[in-house]
């Protein structure tokens, strides 16, 4: 049994977060958010027109998800890049983590385009998908009765973890990952995987666990939509000095 | 149970944000209740008017509502009207019959009306539950918009830009000389002299930039009567 973890955290200790809202202006809506080695920017498009018309929902906007990591994120060897049944999956898990809080009827017959991309992966990158595209959507003023604040749990050798990271996963004794994403208000679960060896004990002490360690996660997303909008004051006098200067 | 205020008025929630306490507090636009609690359910400034709680939003497509006056761009020519670009998810329909005060014959050539690419001020008439749109140019200061310049800015900044009845609006255009015309849609008409078209668009964009904050008014009256050299009423 391991006595302590490979990088000192303690058991219930996530890896350093670092989230930020509108990290991309282009988009309607942007945020960023990192844990440990896992970096992912998350853009939102819309609610905008939605081809193809046979897909329309008269009754409530769609919400599509789109996960992809980048060739050169993992960890030495280069991935092939596109699409592929990993990220169609994934982002369907998504889809369905983030719609229970997003208030699509708002929205009918539009869509809403979250496109996920990741720059660097170790473990966990659903959870930190999912936790940057709810940053996006706060941040792209969408209607939404919640964030969503995702966090990966498990065990090793029969000891409750928080947030594994790659090291944590291929662990050659026993280890199971579950995934989660936690409504904070509710306190509902909208999203629960598993991989892994386990038994439903230690399932449940987990997820237990988890849910506590999410809310943590949930304030550092709200930190990072009230730094979107800094308390400094506009800045006219430089531009008014581009103004006189130019005269002169 | 005692209700309870958590927020300061004109402080920025984001969704899921506990605003208030109890049932004495009503929830309006962009808040719900939640068993005992008001929460916010956008991203905004929290506003408290009496016991009623609201959030005005800080970011978000423009949705048409009926009454509106919007900039909006030819982008189609139909059989008996015009499609109309309003910079949003939604298309809407400007009919022959509001079109214009003339009688337009059946069959005549709609574009020595409205052409494709045209910009023009236009009024919402209609919205129905799915979100079709009807507009008119019939009615004071609705019109085709020739020269000047089009730009965008975020439609939930509109209302800053135009400030209380009008006043920030007024004193952009009195202070550049320019015609400005803001449409609740978040599309920007400026026509005037060249280099003052550019002062009102940097004006704009700085106080769309900086909407959240309290007194641009004042500042964006000394910003125009340092770089003018004139006083601006």
């Amino acid at each position: 049994m391991a006595v302590k973890r490979h990088d000192g955290r303690k058991w219930d200790e996530p890896r350093p977060i670092v989230a930020k809202a509108g990290v991309i202006p282009q988009a309607d809506g942007s945020g960023f958010f990192k844990i440990g080695d896992s970096t992912a920017y998350a853009a939102v498009y819309g609610p905008q027109e939605f081809h193809p018309r046979k897909l329309h929902d008269p009754k409530r906007g769609v919400i599509r998800c789109h996960y992809n990591m980048q060739p050169f994120s993992g960890p030495g060897s280069r991935g092939r890049p596109g699409p592929n049944r990993r990220a169609k999956e994934i982002s369907m898990v998504m889809e369905n983590a983030l719609s229970p809080v997003v208030q699509l009827e708002d929205y009918p017959n539009t869509v809403v385009d979250v496109h996920v991309e990741f720059t660097e992966t170790d473990a966990g990158s659903r959870c930190a998908g999912i936790c940057a595209a709810a940053i996006a959507l706060a941040d792209a003023g969408i209607t939404m009765k919640d964030m969503v604040a995702s966090l990966a749990v498990g065990h090793l050798d029969g000891e409750i973890v928080v947030d594994l990271d790659g090291v944590e996963e291929h662990h050659k004794g026993e280890v199971a990952d579950i995934p989660l994403a936690v409504i904070p208000s509710t306190g509902e679960i909208t999203l629960l995987q598993m991989d892994g060896v386990t038994d439903p004990k230690l399932v449940l002490n987990a997820i237990k666990t988890g849910r506590d360690i999410v809310a943590k996660v949930a304030e550092v997303q709200r930190q990072a939509l009230l730094d979107r909008y800094p308390a400094d004051s506009p800045q006219w006098k430089a531009l008014a000095k581009k103004y006189t200067e130019a005269k002169q | 149970m005692t209700s309870e205020l958590h927020i300061q008025e004109r402080s920025i929630v984001v969704p899921g944000q506990v605003l208030a306490t109890g049932l004495d507090y009503l929830p309006s636009k962009g808040t719900y209740r939640f068993n005992e609690t008001i929460r916010a359910n956008r991203l905004g400034l929290a506003q408290v008017d009496g016991k009623v709680l609201k959030t005005i939003p800080l970011a978000g497509r423009y949705l048409p509502q009926k009454g509106d006056l919007v900039v909006g761009r030819i982008s189609d020519v139909l059989m008996s009207g015009w499609r109309v670009d309003l910079n949003t998810m939604y298309d809407a329909v400007l009919s022959l019959a509001e079109a214009s005060n003339e009688y337009i014959k059946k069959g005549e050539d709609l574009t020595r009306y409205f052409a494709i690419e045209d910009y023009l001020v236009c009024k919402v008439t209609q919205v129905t539950s799915q979100n079709l749109v009807d507009v008119s140019v019939r009615g004071p200061g609705l019109r085709k918009l020739t020269g000047g310049m089009v730009f965008e800015v975020s439609s939930s900044k509109v209302p800053r830009i135009i400030g209380k009845r009008g006043s920030m609006v007024t004193m952009i255009k009195k202070g550049t000389d320019c015609d400005v015309m803001v449409g609740q849609n978040g599309v920007v008409w400026v026509s005037g002299e060249p280099k003052m078209q550019r002062l009102a668009f940097d004006t704009i964009k700085m106080i769309e930039e900086h909407s959240h904050h309290a007194g641009l008014t004042q500042q964006v009256k000394e910003f125009l009567e340092e770089v003018t050299g004139r006083e601006v009423e």
